[in-house]
């Protein structure tokens, strides 16, 4: 009772990262509460298959739901799983990615379980709670914290009253980490007939199709990203070189995105893919909030750039006054002379 | 046979515009102080609708909101576009809804529109960015839902076929009627207004929208009844006032705050060779890079 629980998403039999990122930091959530790590998973043909991607990361106990048509995914079976569960469970949090599918699951179960889901937190944490108006207070509620507003604010959003407490976060926003404390490890296979109702799978998928991501920079431990100064397509070319030559991944902003520079899929920013890289090499990027949230924790920041004053260079470590064109080539050209 | 389609349409802040005050003490929204658009993602919704409607014959397309009196605009927008009629919910209880009470809200509306085929509405709104709404509205009303569509790509013996983002590829799937759709802001953009249209609307209003004084057009009114909007309050959808706005919603806004990003100690370099050769050299040594 009472636990924290994780909503593990799969492609197939492949657990997504995003899930084990989510159970890195649900099993910190479940330590500072003092209670167990619970994870559940939905699909066909799973089991055996999926236990071992998810166990690692700190589950006290595992529920696998596994039957013809749980995948792909459609919204009501899975529904039904995660509401009948829980309403037995009575978890306190439930943490799920914040993809297409958690987007789809989240809001339909915490309007069937009235309770407060807030979308693509980027912290969460456990602490206090006074409610002005009634007086009431709350020792450990999970604070919520989400950008808002186009990114121009943060907020903290609790749940004080409804269980359990809902919570979608991106791929890349939280880090994962194989557990190296002591979990239970239980995993069960309740019978899926006695969860779901035959009548949630009258939606169809006639067709499925995913490929596989095309780059890794999610990962990267070098970035090179480019803004509306690099200027062009032809520019980015440049990038793509220094990248190479340093063993990176290029990526945009929102502005080299939107001009058609570079494809969408490699926009970093609250709006794109979080990074977290040794190093990152801001090339003509004025430095927006947005693009900010997505790039704030890398190590070291260089930023290339023909104007001193702007935004990005407050939280660069180094900063480059100079154009892309002319500095780029130069950072290739260094790097080939001086690197073994 | 016609379908009867209702678009789920908010008027958002835009929020490339964003300042200072645009929050109250509260940590709730100040859409006084920013200008208002329609919802973008919205329009894409619209624009299905719309193609729906041609395709079916005898279908009505109607839009609806909530808001102040002058999300009103929202409807007349649709109406610009082709959509046949519109509703707004509005009234004080229905303010500082979290998507919760909002979906609640929603959902009493199109029970009480009544009979509808198809609701419609954007992924997610731009002022929000949750895309929850969609889902919870479906959940309410006890229908089938399907997020991320990009098209639409027909209706026929009771079902709708849909063409579906997801991460990393696309999903065609059936759903049969009734059923809810989010629509993607990859889908088709909405069609322009038409100039027939916005001279045969373009005084159409919500009783609130009016000043109490009058206008000029009053006549209007009397003559064209089409030009008067539907207005709802939550006494007139039946609600449950405990269900919606602040009232009605699990999340509560604890703190909001700017965004400060702490200031590093930078070096500045110029783009000379001296310079850059030297940063290379630094950071080689410390193994920063390898």
């Amino acid at each position: 009772m009472n636990n924290v629980f994780v909503y593990v998403e799969i492609e197939g039999t492949l657990v997504q990262e995003v899930s084990q990122e989510l159970l890195t930091k649900g099993r910190k959530l479940a330590n500072t509460l003092g209670v167990e790590l619970h994870a559940v998973v939905a699909g066909t043909d799973i089991k055996g298959r999926v236990e071992q991607q998810i166990l690692p990361y700190g589950v006290d106990k595992l529920f696998v739901f596994d039957a013809p048509e749980l995948f792909p995914y459609t919204s009501a079976p899975h529904t039904d799983i995660l509401v009948n569960l829980f309403k037995e469970e009575q978890p306190q949090i439930c943490l799920m990615g914040a993809t297409v599918i958690g987007r789809d699951l989240g809001p339909r179960v915490s309007s069937s379980l009235t309770s407060g889901l807030t979308a693509d937190c980027t912290e969460l944490e456990i602490g206090p709670y006074e409610d002005k108006k009634s007086g009431k207070t709350y020792d450990q509620l999970l604070y919520q914290i989400r950008p808002a507003f186009g990114g121009n604010i943060v907020a903290t959003i609790v749940n004080p009253d409804h269980r359990p407490q809902m919570a979608t976060v991106r791929s890349g926003v939280m880090q994962k980490a194989v557990y190296d404390g002591k979990a239970r490890g239980e995993v069960v296979y309740p019978a899926v007939s006695e969860y779901v109702s035959p009548e949630a799978f009258v939606v169809k998928v006639l067709d499925h199709h995913v490929e596989a991501a095309k780059h890794n920079l999610k990962g990267a431990p070098i970035v090179v990203a480019g803004g509306y100064g690099v200027g062009s397509k032809e520019g980015f070319e440049q990038l793509f070189q220094l990248a190479k030559v340093l063993h990176g991944e290029v990526g945009g902003s929102r502005a080299a995105v939107d001009a058609g520079w570079i494809d969408h899929d490699r926009q970093i920013g609250q709006t794109g893919v979080t990074v977290h890289p040794k190093v990152y090499i801001a090339c003509g990027i004025s430095g927006q909030i947005q693009h900010l949230a997505g790039m704030q924790d890398s190590g070291i920041i260089i930023s290339v750039n023909s104007d001193p004053e702007a935004p990005i260079n407050q939280i660069a470590d180094y900063v480059i006054v100079g154009t892309v064109e002319e500095v780029v080539p130069k950072l290739i050209k260094y790097y080939k002379q001086n690197s073994k | 046979m016609g379908l009867k389609i209702v678009v789920l349409a908010k008027q958002v802040p835009d929020t490339r515009n964003v300042g200072k005050d645009a929050m109250t003490a509260e940590g709730t929204v100040n859409r006084a102080a920013l200008p208002a658009i329609f919802n973008p993602e919205d329009l894409n919704a619209l624009e299905q609708a719309l193609r729906l409607k041609e395709q079916h014959p005898g279908s009505t397309v109607g839009v609806l909101t909530m808001g102040p009196p002058r999300a009103g605009e929202i409807i007349r927008q649709g109406l610009y576009r082709g959509a046949d009629t519109g509703w707004l919910l509005t009234d004080r209880l229905f303010a500082g809804a979290d998507t919760l009470a909002t979906s609640y809200a929603l959902a009493t509306a199109i029970r009480k529109i009544g009979d509808v085929d198809i609701v419609i509405g954007g992924r997610q709104a731009i002022d929000g960015d949750t895309a929850q709404v969609g889902p919870q509205v479906a959940q309410k009303l006890g229908l089938n839902q399907v997020t991320y569509a990009e098209e639409i790509l027909k209706v026929e013996d009771g079902k709708a076929t849909i063409r579906r983002h997801i991460d990393g590829g696309v999903e065609t799937v059936v759903a049969p009627l009734p059923v809810v759709i989010t629509v993607n802001g990859s889908a088709a953009p909405c069609r322009p207004q038409n100039a027939k249209l916005v001279l045969k609307y373009k005084r159409a209003t919500c009783p609130m929208e009016r000043p109490e004084e009058g206008t000029p057009y009053d006549h209007l009114y009397k003559e064209r009844p089409y030009l008067t909007l539907n207005q709802w309050s939550v006494a007139d959808v039946d609600g449950d006032p405990g269900q919606c706005g602040l009232a009605g919603s699990p999340t509560k806004v604890k703190a909001v705050k700017n965004i400060v990003f702490q200031a590093k100690e930078s070096k500045t370099l110029t783009a000379s060779d001296a310079d850059i050769e030297g940063m290379i050299r630094e950071l080689l040594d410390e193994k920063i890079i390898g």
